[in-house]
């Protein structure tokens, strides 16, 4: 596996497995304080749906001109990529709550216990339908792009693909056997990891789509990448050292200084 | 604008761009730097990589500061 099919692997599948641990909290709140076949039911159609657009729009991406293909999803991968590092660096450095899946639980839970039965057609509980759909849908769109793009540019969508479905089938798997929010997943450092992956692939893929020629050709990734980490650690250094904290930015980044 | 549109528009808005729109003009107007650099005889590659060393400091100082970062989206 060469540099590129590698880290394509790596960010799809943390990507992948981020929002199917997300995904994850919202059906188990539906599920547990509603009525689970609802929610299964919701993830069913979450789940047809994606794959109708993931089939849609797919083909039509591998049938672009690389350097079009390259200009236009480095573009967007650079713009989606830099919100995940902003978010991720913010959460190192303590200017935002980190993401913490027991906490959604409760207030999915609490949310879902007050609202009102109601059933339609099929579906004998609309509430737990609509929020395991909603969640499916969502969480598996940001993984549908991430993949569909890193896919498309490095022309291997199958490799995506498979990082995609065997996120999600771990998740899935860890999920029915621990029946609760999979609250131990170092979400916080995965987020921060894929967001560093999205943004350098980003610069890369948009660089050379615009017409750039890196040194090195495939090989500048080895140094980008590393770059894009590096420079988000010391401005998670710099952000904690303005806000007074004490842990260093390594050790909010690895989720133990909280 | 029908609501449905808007909701539409809004969505995706959100998921790409988020809530600091002046890093997605910032990128493309690195992109069409690089894209026009890139015509000449001068290197191009670099103009991307310089984009971010600016573009994610300020962003992030504006949330330090308070004029942005009030996004609830988690992701």
């Amino acid at each position: 596996m060469d540099v590129g099919s590698g880290a394509l692997f790596l960010a799809v599948f943390l990507a992948c497995m981020v929002e199917a641990v997300e995904a994850l909290t919202i059906v188990l709140a539906a599920g547990t304080s509603r009525d689970w076949r609802s929610a299964i039911l919701g993830v069913v159609t979450g789940v047809l749906v994606l794959g109708l657009i993931v089939a849609a729009v797919g083909p039509a991406l591998t049938t672009l001109p690389l350097g079009a293909l390259r200009l236009v999803v480095g573009g967007l991968l650079l713009i989606f990529g830099l919100q995940w590092l902003r978010k991720a660096i913010l959460r190192a450095s303590g200017l935002k709550a980190l993401h913490d899946e027991r906490s959604i639980f409760r207030a999915e839970v609490t949310a879902a216990s007050a609202a009102p039965a109601g059933r339609r057609t099929v579906v004998g509980d609309w509430y737990s339908f609509t929020l395991s759909f909603k969640g499916v849908l969502l969480e598996g769109l940001e993984v549908a792009f991430i993949a569909l793009t890193f896919g498309a540019n490095q022309r291997n969508i199958p490799l995506a693909a498979f990082a995609a479905v065997a996120a999600v089938v771990i998740v899935a798997v860890v999920g029915i056997v621990v029946r609760a929010p999979l609250a131990r997943v170092p979400e916080n450092s995965m987020k921060f990891v894929v967001g560093v992956m999205l943004t350098s692939f980003g610069v890369f893929w948009g660089a050379e789509g615009a017409g750039a020629r890196w040194p090195g050709a495939d090989a500048a990734l080895l140094v980008v990448i590393p770059a894009v980490a590096l420079f988000a650690l010391v401005l998670v250094g710099l952000l904690r050292r303005t806000l007074g904290a004490g842990p260093t930015a390594a050790d909010s980044v690895a989720g133990v200084s909280r | 604008m029908p609501r449905q549109v808007r909701a539409f528009v809004g969505f995706w808005y959100d998921f790409i761009v988020g809530d600091d729109w002046t890093v997605a003009v910032a990128v493309i107007a690195a992109l069409a730097l690089t894209y026009v650099v890139s015509t000449t005889s001068i290197p191009a590659w670099w103009i991307l990589p310089a984009a971010i060393v600016i573009l994610l400091p300020m962003s992030l100082w504006r949330v330090a500061h308070g004029s942005s970062g009030s996004s609830t989206d988690e992701k």
